[in-house]
C-alpha cells in the first residue's frame, strides 16, 4: 500500500504528534546536563531547577525599584500593547475591508493605497513613529495596527468578494438596502472570517510586539528578554519564549472555539 | 395586475450579438418558460429582467413603467445555488424579506411586528414542506429543501414577477418531480407571474403556460458574431393551466388540470 494512503491509529498520532516536542526537550537536558557538569556556573543552557529559581524572583518576588512583579507587570503591558493594536487593526478592517469589498466607489478610493501601503516593511516605519509620536506606548500599538491592518484589511474585503453573486442579487429582490445588506448580510458572513484572519494576524503582531519592546521600552516581555540577553540570562529568557508561546496558543484557541461556538452555520460549510 | 413588455430587446457584448430582436409580452398570471440552446442568451434574458444587465437597445416595462436598472423587491429571484443565506435559520430566511421592508435602519422587527411577520413565515414554510426545519441551518438541508426555502424566501416579499435561473436543475431526478409538484401548486395557489429559465423541455412544458424558445438563426462560425440568438418559438401549452385566484377578482375555484407532458418527460428521459 502506497504511505499516503496509510492513516496512523489514534494513539499512534498523539505518540507521533508529541515526538518532536519530546525530542527537544530529551536534547536540551542532555546538553544541559553535560554542560553543567563541566561547569556548574554555566549559564548557556540552565537546568529546569535554575530556570524555576530565576522565574520564582520574576514572578513571586517584589521588584526592589519598581514594587511590582515584573513576570506579571511585563505580561499585563504586553498584552495590553498587543490587544490594543490588534483592536486598531480589527476596527480598520472591518469598516474599510467591508465598505471596500462591497462598495465599488470605496474600493477604487481605498484598495490601490492600501496593496502599496502593505509592501512597506512595517519595522521601517518604526524610526518614524518613534520621531512622530515619541517612545511611549503610541509607537508600539501603531507599529501593531500597521503591520497587521493592511493584511486583515485585504483578508475581509477578499471575504466580501467572495460572498456569491446570487446572494448579494437576492438581498435585493428582497429589497434590501446597502446598509441592510451590510449589516444583515455581509457583515454575519464576514465576522467568522474576520476571526480566521485575526488568528493568522496575531503572528506579525507578536513579532512587532517584541520588536518594539526590544528597541524602546521600559517593560514588556519582550524588553525582558533583550534587557536580561545582556546577562546572558537563558534561565529567564527560555521561560519568557515559552510563555510567549503558551500566550500565543491560548489566543489562538480561544478565538478558534469563540469561531465554532459563534457561527454554527460555518463549519458545514467549509469542510464542503 | 402584472405585465412584462419586452419592446425590441438587443444586447451585445463587444462585437458579439448575443440577443436580437426580442419582442414579448409576459400576461400576468402566466408561467414563461424559457428554453434554448446553451450560450443562447436566455439567462441574459433572464439578467435583463433582474435587472443585473442592461440590453444594449430596446426598453423593458414593468406594469407600463421602465424597468428599474437594479434588482429589487418587485422580481423575486430563485438562482440554482446560492439562493438562501448560509448564516440565517430557515425562518430566518424567510423572515429577512420583511425585515428589509419594514425595518429600514435595523432590518430587524421585533415585539408584535415580529410576531406577525413570523406567522405569514410559517404559513409559507408550511405551504413548501419546511415547517419541521424552522431553526436548521441551510448547511443542514438537502439541496430540494434549500430551492423550496428560497421559493418560500423570494414569496415572503410578495414581488410582481418572479424570476427562476434554472431552479430544479441541479437536483436528482425523484427530488425534481417533487419540486416541480410544489412549484405548480405555489404557481396556482399564490396567483403568481414567473418567468423561468430551463435546459429541460420537459420541465418547461410541465410547469409553463407558455414555452418560448430562443435560437440562433444562423449559426455558421464565420457569422455566428453578427446574429443573436431571438424568439424561435412561442408555444402556448396545451391544455391551458388555470391559477385558482385570477388576480382580476373573478374566483377561478376549478382545480389545475393534471400536468401536463407527463408523456413528454417519459419520453425525454
Amino acid at each position: 500500500m502506497r504511505i499516503i494512503n496509510r492513516h496512523p491509529s489514534r494513539g499512534l498520532y498523539i505518540l507521533l504528534a508529541t515526538l518532536p516536542f519530546i525530542a527537544l526537550a530529551v536534547t536540551y537536558a542532555i546538553g544541559s546536563y553535560q554542560r553543567l557538569s563541566i561547569n556548574p556556573a554555566d549559564k548557556i543552557l540552565p537546568s529546569v531547577t535554575q530556570m524555576m529559581a530565576a522565574m520564582n524572583e520574576l514572578m513571586f518576588v517584589q521588584d526592589k525599584r519598581t514594587g511590582s512583579y515584573l513576570f506579571w507587570s511585563d505580561t499585563a503591558i504586553s498584552l495590553w500593547r498587543l490587544g490594543s493594536g490588534m483592536g486598531i487593526s480589527i476596527a480598520i478592517a472591518l469598516i474599510l475591508g467591508v465598505t471596500s469589498g462591497f462598495i465599488p466607489f470605496v474600493r477604487a478610493l481605498v484598495k490601490p493605497f492600501v496593496e502599496a501601503f502593505s509592501l512597506i516593511p512595517p519595522i521601517t516605519i518604526l524610526p518614524i513613529l518613534f520621531i512622530m509620536v515619541g517612545l511611549d506606548e503610541a509607537s508600539k500599538i501603531t507599529l501593531i495596527a500597521v503591520g497587521t491592518a493592511p493584511l486583515m484589511l485585504r483578508a475581509v474585503a477578499l471575504g466580501v468578494e467572495e460572498i456569491p453573486r446570487e446572494m448579494i442579487v437576492k438581498a435585493q429582490t428582497l429589497g434590501a438596502s446597502t446598509w441592510q445588506m451590510i449589516t444583515r448580510v455581509v457583515l454575519p458572513q464576514i465576522l467568522p472570517k474576520l476571526i480566521v484572519a485575526t488568528r493568522f494576524a496575531l503572528i506579525p503582531a507578536w513579532i512587532f510586539l517584541v520588536s518594539a519592546e526590544a528597541i524602546a521600552a521600559v517593560s514588556g516581555l519582550g524588553y525582558r528578554i533583550f534587557l536580561v540577553r545582556r546577562f546572558l540570562s537563558m534561565d529567564v529568557i527560555i521561560p519568557y519564549v515559552l510563555w510567549i508561546t503558551l500566550l500565543a496558543w491560548l489566543m489562538d484557541l480561544t478565538l478558534a472555539m469563540l469561531q465554532r461556538r459563534l457561527f454554527p452555520w460555518f463549519q458545514p460549510e467549509q469542510k464542503s | 395586475m402584472t405585465t412584462v413588455v419586452l419592446e425590441k430587446i438587443w444586447k451585445e457584448y463587444g462585437d458579439q450579438i448575443v440577443l436580437e430582436n426580442i419582442d414579448l409580452t409576459i400576461e400576468s398570471g402566466s408561467f414563461v418558460a424559457l428554453v434554448g440552446p446553451s450560450g443562447c442568451g436566455k439567462t441574459t434574458l433572464l439578467k435583463m429582467l433582474l435587472g443585473e444587465e442592461r440590453p444594449t437597445s430596446g426598453r423593458i416595462l414593468l406594469d407600463g413603467m421602465p424597468l428599474k436598472p437594479e434588482p429589487d423587491w418587485d422580481r423575486g429571484v430563485v438562482f440554482q445555488r446560492y439562493s438562501v443565506f448560509p448564516h440565517l435559520t430557515v425562518l430566518g430566511n424567510v423572515l429577512v424579506g420583511r425585515e428589509f421592508e419594514k425595518s429600514r435602519v435595523l432590518g430587524r422587527l421585533f415585539g408584535i411586528n415580529r410576531a406577525a411577520a413570523i406567522d405569514d413565515a410559517r404559513a409559507l414554510l408550511n405551504a413548501v414542506g419546511l415547517s419541521d426545519h424552522e431553526n436548521k441551518y441551510p448547511a443542514a438541508l438537502s439541496g430540494g429543501m434549500q430551492q423550496r426555502l428560497a421559493l418560500a424566501q423570494a414569496l415572503m416579499r410578495k414581488p410582481k414577477v418572479l424570476l427562476l435561473d434554472e431552479p430544479f436543475g441541479a437536483l436528482d431526478p425523484g427530488i425534481r418531480a417533487e419540486v416541480h409538484a410544489l412549484m405548480n401548486e405555489l404557481w396556482v395557489e399564490q396567483g403568481i407571474t414567473v418567468v423561468m429559465v430551463t435546459h429541460d423541455l420537459s420541465e418547461a412544458f410541465r410547469l409553463g403556460t407558455r414555452v418560448i424558445a430562443l435560437e440562433r438563426r444562423r449559426n455558421r462560425p464565420e457569422e455566428k458574431e453578427r446574429y443573436g440568438a431571438t424568439i424561435a418559438h412561442d408555444i402556448a401549452v396545451w391544455p391551458p393551466k388555470t391559477q385558482k385566484k385570477k388576480q382580476n377578482g373573478s374566483a377561478l375555484v376549478e382545480e389545475a388540470p393534471p400536468l401536463i407532458a407527463a408523456d413528454v418527460s417519459a419520453a425525454v428521459h
